[in-house]
């Protein structure tokens, strides 16, 4: 389903991540572990093509992310769903404004959107949050309206860039519990985390980085 | 589409008097565009009343006998190159004078049939012969004056040419300000939305998803101003009409029919939208590099 081959990114102030070569599995959980300026948020925005490699190649889904053209970016990141380390939610909107806008701008039938938005917010716990602005929320909630947007196209794979960066231990075991829940229903999810309690309780699959090096596989436990 | 109409809406509710100062700028486009048509057609229709009228008007000094005014109307059909003769008496002359200023009492009072000359409105088949015409018109002795309604034409035909260009320069420089200005506008508006342009790229907004509201906010703009700018230069020209009848007397261009000025209307809608969604597309283009 992914597979990063050789992969390097340089940028000017030096190398993010070196020769990374790996692959994940359909339906898998992984996390991805490192120190902060390990690599860990480049290789979500390579996967997303939001940047380009420097050398190697990187395969999702089939699709050659590199040589990919410029007009099929929008299909590879509507079945790619990012749960954003800074959440990138728009603050003018609604949270229901929020969840809906990848179905509309998959052009998904409008009363078919607003109910694929009411079943992810149930999902996520947020059914009675809908009408609200995001300012008006907290941290664990935000970060379930994220993952809401990120679910809202049922992506094959979903990214989560620090999911429980700023929250209380109690908040950050819910976020990851939904995570796996997701996970469970068939979505492939790869979460990235410096946190390594949450990593040592679960017994999935770790990939450590260490200065853009991988330094750990433990492939399927 | 309907989504597309509702963040444009959104968009110029968040920042209105950016919203006004385009819609002001458009509005003022298409009042002088509306002014200088009202100018040019009405120009254009004086221009062909007086040339569907009688081209040579003599008048005949107080002195002049029947006689004298019927041998020289004889010796003009004679030449074959008039079309009519029409004699006007110093009674019809006073019936006209009347008919023109049947709202202006006073004018009536002072005016007597003695005072009015008669005359002979001359018209030719060939509007080169109207020259010569009217030269041997001038050598008669009963003749006083000879108006020659070439000069008339000519003069309004020169002054209808320099408004058009006056016209044209005023539209063409407004444009290119309007053009500027919302560009202008929809740029800022797109440096100031770039942190949610880019969110929307990185959940698979195509490019075209995120230049449409921009682009109908220039078309919005447009509209609205085009309106505007109409509805203003309208309602003057039929407030002005009444006026205007009394000042063009005889010359039967007014009122103007409202199927030619929804014909305007419609005109400017269009020309409004292309103009509007012109300058969105280049602020699009300069603004939301892909």
């Amino acid at each position: 389903m992914i597979k990063f081959h050789k992969v390097s990114k340089k940028f000017a102030t030096g190398f993010s991540i070196s020769d990374i070569n790996l692959s994940v599995e359909r339906k898998e959980f992984v996390f991805l572990v490192g120190p902060t300026g390990s690599g860990k948020t480049t290789i979500f925005r390579l996967l997303t093509r939001e940047i380009l490699p420097t050398e190697g190649a990187i395969t999702v889904n089939d699709w050659d992310v590199v040589k990919l053209p410029k007009n099929k970016i929008p299909n590879l990141r509507k079945k790619v769903g990012v749960v954003f380390q800074d959440l990138k939610l728009l603050h003018d909107r609604t949270v229901f404004e929020n969840v809906i806008l990848p179905l509309e701008i998959d052009k998904k039938d409008p009363k078919f959107a607003a109910k694929r938005v009411d079943e992810v917010l149930s999902q996520v716990g947020l059914s009675d949050q809908k009408d609200k602005f995001p300012i008006q929320l907290s941290g664990g909630e935000l970060q379930r309206v994220v993952i809401a947007r990120a679910l809202s196209l049922s992506p094959d794979i979903l990214l989560a860039d620090e999911p429980t960066g700023n929250l209380d231990s109690e908040t950050a075991h819910s976020i990851v519990q939904k995570l796996l829940d997701i996970n469970e229903k068939g979505t492939t999810v790869i979460m990235a985390t410096h946190n390594l309690d949450i990593v040592k309780n679960l017994s999935k699959r770790v990939i450590g980085l260490d200065k853009g090096r991988l330094v750990r596989d433990d492939g399927k436990r | 589409m309907k989504k597309f109409i509702d963040t444009t809406w959104r968009n110029i509710r968040r920042s209105p008097y950016q919203a006004i100062a385009a819609i002001i700028i458009m509005s003022l486009t298409f009042l002088v565009v509306s002014f200088f048509t009202f100018l040019l057609v009405g120009s254009s229709k004086v221009v062909s009343y007086f040339e569907s009228k009688p081209q040579v008007t003599a008048f005949f000094k107080n002195e002049a006998k029947q006689s004298d005014i019927n041998s020289l109307e004889n010796k003009l059909k004679d030449t074959g190159k008039v079309s009519s003769v029409k004699f006007v008496s110093k009674k019809e002359a006073l019936e006209i004078y009347r008919q023109q200023n049947k709202n202006d009492p006073l004018l009536l009072d002072l005016v007597t049939a003695d005072i009015l000359p008669s005359s002979l409105e001359i018209s030719t088949f060939k509007i080169e012969d109207l020259s010569i015409i009217s030269e041997s018109l001038r050598s008669s002795p009963i003749v006083s004056e000879v108006i020659f309604q070439k000069d008339v034409v000519s003069t309004l035909t020169s002054w209808t040419s320099a408004l058009r260009k006056i016209g044209m320069g005023a539209i063409l420089v407004l444009s290119v300000v309007s053009i500027f200005i919302i560009a202008t506008i929809i740029g800022i508006k797109i440096s100031v939305k770039k942190g949610d342009i880019e969110i929307m790229r990185l959940i698979g907004a195509t490019n075209w998803y995120i230049r449409w509201p921009f682009i109908f906010e220039g078309i919005f703009y447009g509209l609205v101003g085009s309106f505007i700018g109409w509805f203003v230069a309208t309602a003057s020209l039929l407030y002005a009409t009444p006026f205007l009848s009394s000042f063009l007397r005889g010359i039967p261009i007014l009122p103007v029919s409202p199927l030619f000025l929804l014909q305007l209307l419609g005109l400017e809608l269009l020309m409004a939208s292309i103009l509007g969604a012109f300058s969105s597309f280049l602020a699009v283009l300069r603004f939301l590099k892909v």
